[in-house]
């Protein structure tokens, strides 16, 4: 592979992981107080929806991004409310939650726009363009010297091949969603919101006997994984693609939770999993089978490897993942 | 410890904590009847009494966990309402649980802040509360080193975080609910040289304990709770042990059953420093010897929670241990592949457990399951090499139901509908019934009414006329003075002494079983 | 004291989640334009109101009834199997090994080969997340979600790069030969007279997967095995007291739910595809999901909900063809039924408890 590729696989990388990023950021906020939310792809799939559709109507991509943040806080109450006001079964709950997205989003679909199940392709304000840093090399000179942008990017120095690739020109998302990281750090770390948060998902009950509501700080809690994956969701269909097609999640919303756990519900951590699953999908994307020593990988095996290390991972044969000591356990004052 | 001075400020003094009149029903259980008490400010106030007493009930509402249905409350002369604990917390009430309420993987810094931070910033909250920290430390003599994690240090400095807790919310009035539970002798003395301390700067505290000791040890004054009332309140200089274990136990009427005198035989249980750890790594059992012989009950009598369900799990294969256990001569495998409750079945062994509903019932099964419920394997409960046979176990369980009088006598009828006597009729049944060489029991009349607690006591002793030897643990000390034919005390993991129930009372085995060993000075 | 009685709790709280479900459904149909009445009468009419739409009524429902056993078994120990759509993966892996590989005289023999591999494969496929939560307590939710997904990549590789004929693009195997070819209800109605169309793909797996109810209804209400596993699921402390082993239970009962799962292969690999396509499961392993929950656990209450489900999808297929109400629909039913049955059970139950409670105490 030569540099050029890499930086491109790398660039790639960037653009994939950022989805991965943002809804594993929502399932650490939620599992660290205490909640199991395996319905982040659920609501990222109806934010793609709403986001794509309210930005096909509108015209505005902003006003798509709020619709499908508002859209995934809705699943995310639904969430709260089965399983903080009425202890009801987390896993059961987070698993309906992704059928229904998965029914509602095509039914809507189709009422709306009779696609097929899709919104129609968004074009100009309907979608996140890339922001250009000064200086890099982006479409602009690509019109004015009348050639495309790969070709001017190849001519030019490692250092400007860096940084106009992989560092420039990505969505305002993708830079939010890397600025979650340590924003997340801060928050969970460095402020009192985030100690009784990280509390009340280890022993609910210490919380209670300070006299904090361990309810609200749930609710709190699922409400952040509610914004974070609309986000994540919002970014899928008006940034990396343009527009919502049926089940476009893929199973981002597991492999999401697949680098938590992989990261041991550790921010920094998340990232750097979120970007070595987002580099495996690149490399699989790119190439289809991989020559390793003479050795062929096949492509499904790529496809694989991100669940098979969350399974190696929980096994405990690469150090023990230990969640939050009070997860998927609804909270019941005790006598 | 209190000059003239002192005495005189107390006299006056609006006490710390009132309660008049505290009332408190769980359903048909009262917990709590008519609770008054005054406790001093700058005093150590003991409440003592067995379990199920409601001391804890009281400390609960005290803390806001519960609401009393009657009865009110005063701090410091002025009367208070609880409804939770952010308004005891307000109070100036702190509470050190039984079981630590802290987070493990925090450090103890981070779990004195947690609730009471200042401000939405963790940084300087944490600088402030580890001056303050460093404040109480040198005040109080509570070393803790603030950055250590709580799953890092051992269960005695555990508890001295639970109590910076408190002072760190500026609680003038500390309960602590049985601290001692989970220290060593040397950690308990340490505790005792704080809460001295607590006391000399004006603190007031409340004690719940059942270890008759600690209350001559530390205490100023001490309450004595017994059935969910106050029976007395003493001061500690004015009291002694025999009258405490006395107010403790109670002189009931005792319910004697009529028996003929053991005929021991052979020995069939042999039991050599048996010494068992829980999860957390307490050793809960610190090496005890004991032997029962055929036609026998050995009694173990002991308040709750000084390590008798262990030696019953055990023995009934539930739970690991370490040692030298032998039934009928042949060891038994007290770890790994073999200790489990069918080996023991199967080497002889019948097993009533102390909780029927969460151990020897299965709630939602029919009785008829839970009859065969440890047996399930039994040849005459199968039809062929594949299914059981319901019709069968039906049939004897309906046998079983009218030779033990269960009622209703309707095998259909799922475990839980039964009342709580009935239920233990059942598992009664089930495990005498099968002949076994030794039956181990626990708390057999715990929640059963009193036509129940006499058929169960008969059915009992006929089993042991019959020859079987048989290890009874009970916290009712009447049932142990009824039943046993040698009595065994066990008090923090040990066996404190032996004694013939027509040779000891009540009031010397309440003080073996306080912790109190030899006889009275 | 029960709080309610038996046939409430069995009955009752499953019927008023099953109504909450279709109110809101009915909602759903309403907002995006369309009448639920009408659509409530195509869907009957398509897939009760001919044989046609009986028989993929009972076809869908069979699926439904192997996913939906497998995951009430696991249920009853205590645990969550969601991995029935990759165990059904795998055993069409075996039920296509069986068929392609091995010379069967007839049918009836090779139904109870396939069945035996694609049980196998089924039961393997559930053993290892089934070993990591008995031995290292790893999460079966999640390793099982894990497994869905990598036996994706398995099937994908196998059918792509192993079993597909050479100079075909499709990835997905051979058509397998006439000899395995399971008779379809039209086939086996026939001969005594009942007419049955000869277009629906119900087929003689169905009278497999009732059997299957009848063993599974035997095996956990009849057996040791079964009262072990019951035992357990209710509670663990017990059946430490009854020396009962939670390592084995935990084994065997994912053994036995995966290798349920995976017979559901004989259904739509075996008796309607007739070869091993990509994707042949269709989600009917999450359906699965919801018949158990619907069904309470109980081999008869999967009975009916996987035939419901039948129906319900059946009905979804022919509003799909005739209005503009997609497919999806019934995904959506779907998720409201695992929803309130599910995960909203206290809020149909609780204030039925109180209800029950104040009726009790106005009679005394």
């Amino acid at each position: 592979m030569d540099f050029l590729t890499l930086i491109q696989v790398l660039d790639s990388t960037v653009r994939l992981s950022t989805p991965l990023l943002l809804a594993c950021l929502a399932g650490l906020f939620s599992e660290r107080a205490g909640i199991f939310d395996i319905g982040l792809e659920g609501k990222m799939l109806m934010a793609a929806f709403f986001s794509a559709a309210v930005a096909a109507v509108t015209g505005s991509v902003w006003l798509g991004l709020l619709a499908g943040i508002a859209s995934s806080m809705v699943l995310a109450g639904l969430h709260g409310l089965a399983s903080i006001t009425f202890r009801g079964n987390q896993l059961i709950s987070g698993v309906a939650i992704n059928f229904l997205a998965a029914g509602m989003t095509v039914l809507i679909a189709q009422d709306w726009f009779r696609q097929g199940g899709r919104t129609p392709s968004l074009i100009g304000g309907g979608r996140f363009g890339g922001l250009e840093f000064p200086g890099a090399i982006g479409p602009a000179d690509a019109e004015a010297s009348g050639r495309p942008v790969s070709e001017l990017i190849g001519e030019a120095n490692v250092l400007q091949q860096i940084y106009s690739d992989l560092i420039s020109g990505h969505s305002i998302l993708v830079y939010a969603a890397f600025l979650a990281v340590p924003a997340t750090w801060w928050v969970l770390f460095r402020t009192r919101f985030g100690l009784r948060l990280r509390a009340v998902g280890e022993n609910p009950a210490a919380v209670d006997t300070a006299g904090v509501s361990v309810v609200g700080l749930r609710y709190a809690a699922i409400a952040i994984c509610g914004l974070l994956c609309g986000i994540a969701g919002a970014y899928l269909a008006t940034a990396l693609q343009a527009g919502f097609v049926k089940d476009m999640t893929a199973g981002r919303g597991y492999i999401a939770l697949a680098a938590l756990i992989f990261a041991k519900w550790r921010p920094w951590h998340a990232m750097w999993a979120c970007l070595l699953f987002g580099f495996l999908q690149a490399v699989a994307l790119r190439y289809q089978n991989i020559d390793v020593g003479g050795v062929v990988i096949p492509v499904q095996v790529m496809d694989a490897l991100p669940y098979i290390l969350t399974v190696v991972i929980l096994a405990g044969f690469v150090g023990k993942a230990i969640p939050p000591r009070a997860g998927g356990e609804p909270y019941v004052k005790e006598r | 410890m209190t000059g003239a001075h002192e005495a005189e400020r107390q006299a006056t003094a609006a006490p710390a904590i009132e309660l008049r009149g505290i009332s408190k029903s769980f359903g048909p259980v009262q917990a709590n009847k008519d609770i008054s008490i005054r406790v001093m400010p700058g005093t150590i106030h003991g409440i003592i009494g067995e379990n199920g007493a409601g001391k804890s009930t009281l400390m609960s509402i005290l803390y806001g966990f519960y609401k009393a249905d009657a009865g009110e409350i005063f701090v410091n002369g002025k009367k208070t309402e609880i409804p939770d604990s952010q308004a005891a917390i307000a109070a100036g009430i702190g509470m050190v649980f039984q079981h630590f309420k802290l987070v493990e993987n925090f450090t103890v810094l981070e779990n004195v802040v947690l609730g009471a931070e200042d401000g939405r910033l963790l940084r300087p909250s944490l600088a402030k509360a580890r001056k303050i920290l460093a404040e109480l430390a040198v005040e109080y003599e509570l070393n803790v080193d603030p950055d250590s994690r709580i799953d890092q240090i051992g269960v005695g400095m555990q508890q001295r975080v639970e109590i910076l807790k408190a002072l760190y919310r500026q609680a003038d009035i500390l309960i602590l609910d049985e601290p001692t539970g989970v220290l060593t002798p040397a950690e308990a003395d340490q505790l005792f040289r704080i809460l001295d301390r607590l006391r000399a700067e004006g603190k007031t505290i409340i004690l719940i304990t059942h270890k008759l000791r600690e209350i001559m040890e530390i205490t100023d004054t001490v309450s004595v709770m017994r059935r969910g009332e106050m029976t007395a309140t003493v001061k500690t200089t004015e009291t002694n042990p025999e009258q405490l274990a006395e107010l403790m136990v109670g002189r009931k009427v005792l319910l004697r059953v009529d028996k003929a005198p053991a005929n021991p035989g052979k020995t069939v249980l042999e039991v050599k420093n048996l010494r068992v750890h829980d999860r957390q790594g307490v050793e809960r059992v610190k090496g005890i010897d004991l032997t029962v012989r055929a036609g026998e009950i050995l009694g173990i009598a002991g308040v709750a929670g000084n390590g008798q369900s262990e030696l019953l799990e055990v023995l009934g294969g539930m739970r690991p241990g370490a040692g030298t256990v032998t039934l009928n001569g042949e060891p038994l495998v007290l770890e790994g592949r073999g200790a489990d409750g069918q080996s023991r079945r199967a080497a002889g062994l019948a097993h009533v457990p102390e909780d029927r509903q969460r151990e020897g019932l299965i709630m939602e099964f029919h009785a008829w399951e839970n009859v065969a419920f440890g047996y399930h394997h039994d040849p005459a409960y199968q039809r062929n090499a594949l299914m059981m046979d319901n019709a069968a176990l039906r049939r004897d369980t309906a046998a079983k139901m009218e030779k033990f009088d269960v009622r209703p006598p309707d095998p259909w009828l799922t475990a839980k509908n039964f009342s709580g006597g009935n239920q233990q009729k059942i598992v009664v049944a089930r495990e005498i019934e099968r002949n076994p060489d030794l039956l181990l029991v626990g708390q057999p009349t715990r929640g059963v009414d009193i036509g129940a607690i006499e058929f169960i006591h008969r059915q009992i002793v006929a089993l042991r006329d019959q020859g079987a030897a048989i290890l009874l643990v009970s916290v009712e000390l009447d049932e142990i003075l009824s039943l046993s034919d040698r009595i065994a005390v066990m008090f923090d993991g040990r066996m404190m002494g032996e004694r013939l129930p027509d040779q000891t009372d009540e009031t010397e085995l309440g003080l073996l079983m306080a912790g109190v060993s030899g006889k009275a000075a | 004291m029960d709080k309610m009685p038996k046939w409430a709790d069995v009955v009752l709280i499953p019927l008023i989640s099953l109504i909450l479900a279709a109110a809101l459904s009915a909602l759903v149909i309403l907002g995006i334009g369309e009448d639920p009445v009408a659509a409530v009468k195509m869907m009957v009419s398509g897939a009760l109101g001919s044989t046609y739409g009986w028989g993929y009524t009972l076809y869908y429902a069979t699926n439904f009834m192997f996913t939906g056993l497998a995951v009430a078994v696991a249920f009853h120990a205590r645990m969550f199997n969601i991995g029935g759509e990759g165990q059904a993966m795998l055993g069409g892996l075996g039920v296509a090994i069986m068929c392609l590989y091995v010379p069967w005289p007839h049918w009836t023999l090779a139904l109870i080969g396939a069945s035996g591999l694609a049980a196998l494969f089924g039961a393997a496929w559930a053993a290892i997340p089934a070993w990591l939560q008995a031995k290292r307590g790893s999460h079966i939710v999640i390793t099982t979600i894990m497994f869905n997904f990598i036996a994706s990549a398995v099937l994908n590789y196998v059918l792509v790069n192993l079993l597909r004929p050479v100079g075909s693009m499709d990835p997905a195997t051979a058509r397998f030969p006439e000899a395995v070819h399971l008779p379809t209800l039209h086939e086996l109605l026939a001969p005594i007279g009942i007419g049955f169309s000869k277009a629906a793909p119900a087929n003689v797996s169905l009278l497999v997967a009732v059997i299957a109810c009848v063993l599974v209804w035997l095996l956990i209400w009849r057996t040791r095995l079964g009262y072990e596993i019951r035992a357990y699921g209710h509670s663990e402390t017990g059946a430490l007291y009854a020396g009962i082993s939670p390592v084995r239970i935990t084994m065997i009962a994912m053994l036995i739910s995966g290798g349920l799962a995976g017979m559901m292969a004989i259904n739509n690999v075996m008796g309607e595809a007739e070869r091993l396509v990509l994707n042949a499961t269709e989600g009917a392993g999450f359906i699965g999901i919801a018949v158990a929950l619907m069904g309470r656990s109980h081999p008869f209450g999967v009975f009916l909900a996987a035939i419901l489900f039948g129906f319900l999808y059946q009905g979804g297929a022919e509003l799909a063809l005739w209005t503009s109400i997609p497919r999806e629909l019934i995904v959506v039913i779907q998720a409201l039924v695992i929803l309130f049955t599910g995960a909203l059970d206290n809020m149909v139950r609780m204030p039925l408890e109180k209800l029950f409670l104040s009726l009790r105490k106005g009679r005394a």
